[in-house]
């Protein structure tokens, strides 16, 4: 099967939801789990607390494309140095 | 060509299948959010596969350097597919793996390290997971997943199933497998009063398993997508990993 259609699938699959689902954020949060435990276990408290957070949604975007864009750059590098090599022999 | 419908029918089907499903939310396990022994518990499960891991990426290196850039490239593809938080069928985010795609190059165990990177990468920058149950999350995500896809491959192998069928199944597994271990490490420290691990269990993979179904199927979609393009451009450093026993063709 062609990578077209492969990449015409997932990005289907990825769309899709939004237009199915109604009445959802779709957020990423971790909070149901969260809710679970305190729901199975309500006396359990978080005995260590994360050093780092980032200021607000803003800079966890930031934070979170900088890795995408970062991964991104270097795996369309290598495909282009893999392709441009093959074509000069 | 009939082949290929079947593969889209029976793709669609799990689909839509999927798009019934309650509303829940899906990720790593949150900092502090396990019990410290079980913390312990996961750290020292996960230490030997990742002292293994080093010693494994310390030899490729020194024997094959010329595959370097392919092991650049694995990272590189974990670190994109874990970045992107994808909305799923039940009405809520989670993000893939990536951890299969360089399993199937390298062996599981040097996939340990990668994934153990990005995962540290995000405890500490970004505060997804948490650095005291990073043993439990690179355990399900860096150890458990590559294994599964590894196996996996190897078997389709065993069974004849075609090279690109075998990436997308052993791609797509790993990624589930990654939640449903999740799933049961939360499950174990939080066991339901009344139905037990178990019944815990079933909760837990209500929320982070089921959301991840149709990110999985997008993830084996994506990884056959660049492997398709490792087989067109860079045959030479396949040849040179399927030389070393690691990579089956």
């Amino acid at each position: 099967m062609s990578n077209r259609i492969l990449v015409f699938i997932a990005a289907l699959l990825i769309v899709l939801p939004l237009f199915i689902v109604k009445n959802t954020e779709f957020a990423g949060t971790d909070t149901l789990a969260e809710e679970m435990i305190q729901q199975t276990a309500p006396h359990y408290e978080p005995w260590f607390h994360v050093l780092f957070e980032p200021p607000g949604g803003e800079v966890e975007t930031l934070l979170f494309s900088v890795q995408a864009a970062l991964g991104a750059g270097v795996i369309g590098y290598i495909i282009g140095l893999y392709k441009g090599r093959k074509r000069n022999g | 060509m009939r082949k290929k419908t079947w593969w889209m029918t029976v793709c669609i089907a799990i689909y839509i299948l999927f798009a019934l499903s309650p509303s829940a939310y899906a990720m790593h396990i949150m900092e502090g959010f396990l019990p410290w022994r079980w913390a312990l518990v996961w750290w020292l499960l996960f230490l030997p596969f990742f002292f293994v891991g080093i010693r494994h990426v310390s030899h490729l290196m020194k024997q094959k350097p010329e595959v370097k850039l392919l092991l650049a490239l694995a990272t590189a593809f974990t670190f994109v597919l874990s970045a992107l938080k994808i909305p799923s069928v039940t009405g809520s985010s989670s993000h893939p793996t990536g951890t299969g795609f360089g399993a199937l190059l390298f062996g599981p165990f040097i996939m340990t390290v990668i994934g153990t990177a990005v995962l540290l990468f995000q405890a500490l920058l970004l505060a997804h997971g948490g650095l005291t149950t990073l043993g439990a999350n690179a355990f399900s995500m860096a150890v458990v997943g590559p294994l599964v896809a590894y196996g996996l491959f190897v078997l389709c192998k065993k069974c004849g199933i075609s090279l690109r069928i075998s990436v997308f199944l052993a791609a797509m597994m790993t990624d589930l497998a990654t939640y449903v271990m999740t799933s049961f490490q939360l499950a174990l420290a939080f066991p339901d009063v009344t139905s037990g691990v178990w019944g815990a269990f079933l909760k837990f993979a209500s929320i982070f398993a089921v959301t991840q179904v149709p990110l999985a199927i997008t993830e084996g979609l994506i990884t056959v997508v660049i492997w398709n393009f490792l087989h067109t451009y860079s045959k030479r450093e396949l040849d040179v990993l399927e030389e070393r026993g690691v990579f089956f063709k």
